[in-house]
């Protein structure tokens, strides 16, 4: 055994064991499993959420926009920011909430505020649909990171359905509870092997950043700047994306329930304070694919200039290490997408459409069956169908940020109709799958979701405003 | 809206002003700072600033007594 392989599988042995035992002292009821019990301090929540900021597209796409397209890649850092600045003020509103009623998700939260349960299985089904393909997106990374760190000695193919069943052996006992943990080891070895690639790869290579900086300053200024080297992203691309992806954010129903898991409104307050620090290391990865830019002209797939550079430039051990880093991070998401979807399906498609009187143990158990079958459809389509979900991806996005005007109008204006948000949703659904799927994206230099999310906006005011209330007191 | 919360929207909306709105007029690679082109140096520069604004935010916040009901 070589020592990458060794590191490799150790560390995601060791990363799924800490998971397991991560939840064997708390009872697995459904407030346990699904929001940790309400109990989450600072630093687990703060665990959490970072744990959500780098995932298998920080590692390979952030260095492959940096190398294929150039600044564009920098919407990352700005959308990021823009999220936890609005998280700021509207998670707490929805956390109240969420603890008054005792609400665990995000179709929880839009069928009680509009008083619809029709609304709330709509909600459901978005956020499945868009769920599913970043799934499956997480394990093609962490198998492509896998096979490339190993040098092809453990196949795409093993190395997704080993860490994928641990994971979901770990979600089985711990929940919640278990990705918090293995958040832990996750951190560490991100930011570890982020920090050394990124300071390490334009020093071997140009002697360092600056140097590295000048060499492509003079010889292709345009890349590192709006539109780099990507033509439809210019300036107004960029911000329409950055505010389409920074409202969407939190509307991933896996984020959104953050709110639900944090012990109160203040902590989510202080997290969202210190988020943007976390975001600064992502600038190291954008090195990485810079440097690419300039030593590996003509690479076929650009997500795998930073996996190239390593191997190039470190011994076996280390390429070891990055891809162990690689493959821990994409368990961590994928845990918390398989935790929501499941929760989506057996809350809030089981019991509210077809079974309201099940009882939070037969919830329980049926969530536990829905971990299994959400973790097989991604593994049969991460295996099988690998493009089958490229559509449902391409719009995933955009879908989830068509979220955002019912949440926002429905706390802060107390006018929201349940047919304004409904209509309005729907709308900003169809205008986005319209323009994406007929290839209008960017539409006008604008991007796509967002002129979906201005038409979705529109509809909901203009229909609330049509329709009569059907808030009494809103947010109150 | 109560001063404290009118001051929290103002601290929040400095991030927007300055990574969306601001973009047009920055997005240029000289002058170089600290080695990195201005636009790269900008985001970098606001993406830092912008917890100082929220922390600005909380504290105006916490002045209105908001959340004193969340703190146990």
């Amino acid at each position: 055994m070589t020592p990458a392989l060794a590191i490799i599988l150790g560390v995601i042995l060791g990363a799924a064991a800490l998971g397991f035992f991560a939840g064997r002292r708390v009872p697995m009821n459904l407030e346990n499993w699904t929001v940790g019990g309400r109990k989450f301090g600072p630093l687990i929540i703060w665990l959490l959420m970072a744990g959500e900021v780098y995932t298998t597209f920080t590692f390979l796409g952030a260095s492959g926009w940096a190398y294929a397209k150039g600044a564009p890649t920098y919407y990352i850092l700005i959308y990021g920011t823009l999220a936890y600045t609005l998280s700021f003020f509207i998670l707490p509103e929805i956390w109240k909430i969420g603890k008054r009623e005792g609400l665990h998700t995000q179709p929880d939260f839009f069928a009680h505020l509009f008083k619809s349960r029709t609304l709330g299985v709509v909600v459901a089904v978005v956020g499945i649909l868009s769920i599913l393909p970043y799934l499956q997106l997480q394990l093609a990374g962490l198998g492509l990171i896998v096979e490339a760190a190993s040098d092809g000695a453990v196949s795409s193919t093993a190395a997704i359905l080993l860490s994928f069943l641990l994971t979901t052996a770990f979600v089985l006992t711990s929940g919640l509870r278990g990705s918090a943990w293995v958040s832990v080891v996750k951190d560490v070895l991100m930011l570890t092997a982020v920090g050394l690639v990124g300071f390490g790869i334009p020093k071997i290579f140009f002697g360092g950043i600056g140097p590295m900086f000048r060499t492509l300053m003079d010889k292709a200024p345009g890349h590192l700047v709006f539109p780099g080297s990507a033509p439809g992203m210019g300036v107004p691309w960029v911000m329409s994306t950055v505010l389409l992806t920074g409202m969407g954010f939190y509307m991933w129903p896996q984020l959104f329930g953050t709110a639900f898991s944090a012990k109160s409104g203040r902590i989510i307050r202080r997290n969202a304070c210190i988020m943007p620090l976390y975001q600064i290391p992502i600038v190291l990865i954008f090195f990485v694919g810079f440097t690419a830019f300039l030593t590996l002209p003509g690479l076929k797939n650009g997500d795998l200039s930073l996996l190239t550079l390593v191997r190039k430039a470190y011994p076996s051990w280390f390429v070891g290490f990055v891809g162990a880093a690689g493959a821990v991070t994409a368990m961590v998401p994928a845990s918390v997408l398989v935790i929501s979807a499941a929760a989506l399906l057996s809350k809030n498609v089981y019991r509210a459409g077809f079974r309201p009187k099940a009882t939070d143990a037969e919830v329980m158990r049926v969530s536990r069956l829905m971990v299994l079958l959400v973790s097989a459809a991604a593994l049969v389509f991460a295996l099988a169908l690998p493009n089958a979900l490229v559509n449902l991806l391409l719009i995933g996005y955009d879908g989830v940020a068509q979220l955002f005007p019912g949440v926002v109008l429905g706390l802060f204006w107390k006018k929201t109709a349940r047919a304004g948000v409904l209509a309005g949703l729907l709308t900003g659904i169809a205008v986005a799958a319209f323009l994406v799927f007929g290839k209008h994206d960017p539409f006008f230099g604008l991007n796509a979701g967002f002129v979906a999310l201005a038409a979705n906006a529109l509809v909901t005011v203009v229909v609330s405003l049509a329709a009569r209330p059907s808030l009494s007191a809103g947010n109150g | 809206m109560r001063r404290g919360k009118k001051r929290a929207l103002i601290c929040g909306a400095v991030p927007f002003l300055a990574l969306v709105f601001a973009l047009p007029f920055v997005n240029r690679v000289r002058p170089v700072v600290f080695g990195l082109p201005f636009i790269l140096f900008w985001i970098l520069a606001w993406v830092a600033l912008t917890p100082v604004f929220l922390f600005l935010a909380d504290v105006s916040l916490r002045k209105d007594g908001e959340g004193r009901d969340e703190d146990r």
